[in-house]
């Protein structure tokens, strides 16, 4: 399902899409279906297979680890990527807190995607450098 | 023409009110019959059918209804293989679709189509005030308050059935002022003519089809590559049948299937000029001096002033944001039905979304929300049919292989099983599976079919453990779609192991 036209200016802020042309932003806005949650609802669900990568367009979302809240998550934001990568099965709830709305692609799509943009890929593994610099910050 | 007061349903407080004439307003007032919940229907059309009595355009349904199968028509068996009847639970009522159809297709052609829909209405006595116009919401307390031509409707609940068929353009500069896949014209007036389609869904490639024998040069362009639903194993994309321009274009045919977003449609003569670039390295431009433009550019709810009163939308196609139970995820009371049920995507794995937006989907969707409502808002309990413990796996097995509803709603509707030491085994029915992974409850086992978009279909067990969901393994495809040997058994078997000898023991 194509989404709105909001769509495209709210992505095009977001550093994931920084390097992206007018165009380039039209195809993310119709290649990415837009996903709606309520307060409370799982978006990706522990150990369950099938699940994408979801960027948030506008509110938060908690990762939940064994039922405990480990992390807020805002609009720009992504998740689900690693679990896609590797293949594996998600290793925490993803928890809409409030209203939230989503871009998503499929897991088994992720692969095609990112060698076709090659600029998300760049963007992306530099948000996935990011968090593990943060994490040996933290166990050091 | 009938008197006002001879019509069903006068201006008045319902339990329930049920807005619409399709196939999701006519599927969910006969299951609420059934269940003996008291509601007026209420449709602005003057006769039932929905949005077949208008489209598609090249008159014939995109869901086949097969005539010979394995199975009678009038059993339950048989849904599989028929996507475009409403079901019923009398056999009689059963598959009204295939004796309406005249041989030349097993795709229904729209008046066949609509006359099944009214057969439907007729024979199961369903009841609807039609001329009635819904024109504008009211709260009252914990009613709404319905204003339609007729007077004021008020219910505390009301399922609004009124389909995604609202024609919708992007705000592309000059896209306004061309017409829609709605407005198409008779075909024959499209010959010779260079026509450039935006959009390459289904709808666009429907009309690309019908015109390759009139048009001189046909262009189909959208920011995204098409996809194609032999490729992706669903529903997702273009279906078969409307692949014939595609293949024209592969072929260097003529037609022209094009990955570009368009800038701009600009008045240029008698025609138009339309201005594209490419998403692609250099972004390339290109302009196409054509005669005629159609925007194949999609649909949106009418939702009226429901947005006004809370109730969130999503998407292009400005869908309700809803609940497993498909109840406005903001409102509280406002329910819905038919195509506007794509709303709650469900799990939604591997991408595939349900066949919600489609009647082969969405009927399962109404019996299931109407049980709901006897349940939740009507103090109805319904029954439960008790199984042997040792008849689970042969129950769900048979369900995997020849349940309609585990079919059509590949990992969204699941056939739910209860283990409970005070209750015993209960079969819990349809459900949404989503609310089966999502909810508290006793121990209990769901299936469904799923699909990951490249593999045969294949079943799935979701096993809930006090109180905790998890995915079992999915069991393999079979090359005949049969999951009754002795592979699933044991696979069944042992993912119900956990929860079945726990309550045996304390039976």
């Amino acid at each position: 399902m194509p989404v709105q036209g909001d769509v495209v200016n709210t992505i095009a802020a977001f550093a994931l899409f920084a390097d992206l042309t007018g165009p380039q932003l039209e195809e993310m806005a119709h290649v990415l279906d837009e996903a709606w949650f309520q307060d409370g609802e799982r978006v990706v669900r522990q150990g369950f297979r099938g699940a994408g990568v979801f960027v948030i367009l506008e509110g938060s979302a908690a990762i939940r680890v064994n039922g405990v809240d480990r992390a807020t998550l805002h609009a720009g934001d992504y998740f689900g990527e690693i679990s896609c990568l590797l293949g594996e099965e998600p290793v925490a709830d993803i928890v809409a807190a409030g209203r939230l709305r989503c871009l998503v692609l499929p897991g088994q799509q992720v692969e095609t995607f990112l060698t076709a943009h090659p600029r998300v890929m760049f963007r992306l593994l530099q948000g996935e450098a990011r968090k593990l610099r943060n994490t040996t910050r933290w166990l050091s | 023409m009938a008197e006002l007061a001879d019509l069903p349903h006068p201006p008045g407080r319902y339990p329930l009110v049920v807005v619409g004439s399709g196939p999701g307003g006519l599927q969910v007032s006969y299951a609420l019959r059934r269940l003996g919940v008291e509601h007026a229907v209420l449709s602005e059309d003057d006769a039932p059918g929905g949005m077949f009595r208008r489209w598609p355009v090249f008159q014939r349904m995109l869901s086949w209804t097969k005539p010979f199968t394995p199975f009678e028509h009038r059993t339950r068996e048989y849904e599989r293989y028929d996507w475009n009847s409403l079901v019923a639970d009398e056999a009689e009522h059963r598959a009204l679709m295939p004796a309406l159809m005249d041989g030349s297709s097993y795709f229904p052609s729209r008046p066949e189509m609509e006359r099944g829909l009214a057969s439907f209405a007729s024979r199961t006595g369903i009841q609807v005030r039609y001329g009635c116009r819904w024109e504008s919401t009211l709260r009252e307390g914990s009613d709404f308050v319905l204003r339609t031509s007729d007077g004021d409707f008020q219910a505390p609940v009301v399922v609004f059935a009124v389909g995604v068929a609202q024609p919708w353009k992007p705000p592309t500069p000059g896209l306004a002022d061309v017409p829609h896949y709605g407005q198409f014209k008779p075909v024959e007036s499209y010959a010779d003519r260079r026509i450039f389609i935006v959009g390459k869904q289904n709808s666009g490639f429907e009309i690309a089809s019908g015109l390759l024998p009139w048009a001189r040069q046909i262009v189909l362009a959208s920011p995204s590559p098409t996809r194609l639903s032999v490729n992706t194993h669903s529903l997702v994309g273009v279906r078969a049948r409307y692949l014939q321009p595609y293949e024209d274009h592969v072929l260097a045919g003529g037609v022209v299937v094009l990955d570009a977003s368009i800038e701009a449609v600009e008045r240029a003569g008698e025609g138009f000029r339309v201005l594209t670039q490419s998403a692609g390295e250099g972004g390339r431009r290109l302009a196409f001096e054509v005669d005629e433009v159609i925007a194949a550019t999609g649909f949106t709810t009418p939702l009226r002033d429901l947005p006004d009163l809370g109730v969130a939308t999503f998407g292009q196609s400005r869908l309700p944001a809803q609940t497993p139970y498909w109840e406005s995820a903001t409102v509280p009371g406002v329910y819905f039905a038919g195509t506007a049920t794509q709303g709650f995507a469900g799990l939604r794995k591997h991408g595939i979304p349900s066949n919600s937006g489609a009647v082969q989907g969405h009927r399962y969707n109404a019996r299931v929300l109407a049980r709901h409502l006897a349940e939740t808002r009507f103090a109805r309990r319904l029954p439960r049919p008790r199984l042997r413990p040792e008849g689970i796996v042969p129950f769900l097995l048979g369900e995997l292989t020849r349940g309609p509803e585990l079919w059509h709603q590949r990992a969204y509707l699941a056939r739910v099983v209860s283990l409970d030491p005070d209750r015993g085994v209960l079969d819990e029915g349809v459900l949404p599976l989503a609310h089966f992974v999502d909810a508290a409850g006793p121990d209990a086992v769901a299936v469904t079919l799923e699909s990951n978009g490249k593999d045969d279909l294949y079943p799935v067990a979701y096993v809930r453990r006090s109180g905790q969901v998890g995915e079992v393994e999915p069991m393999p495809p079979h090359p005949l779609h049969e999951f009754e040997g002795e592979e699933y058994v044991r696979a069944l078997t042992g993912a119900l192991a956990p929860i079945v000898s726990p309550t045996l023991s304390r039976l």
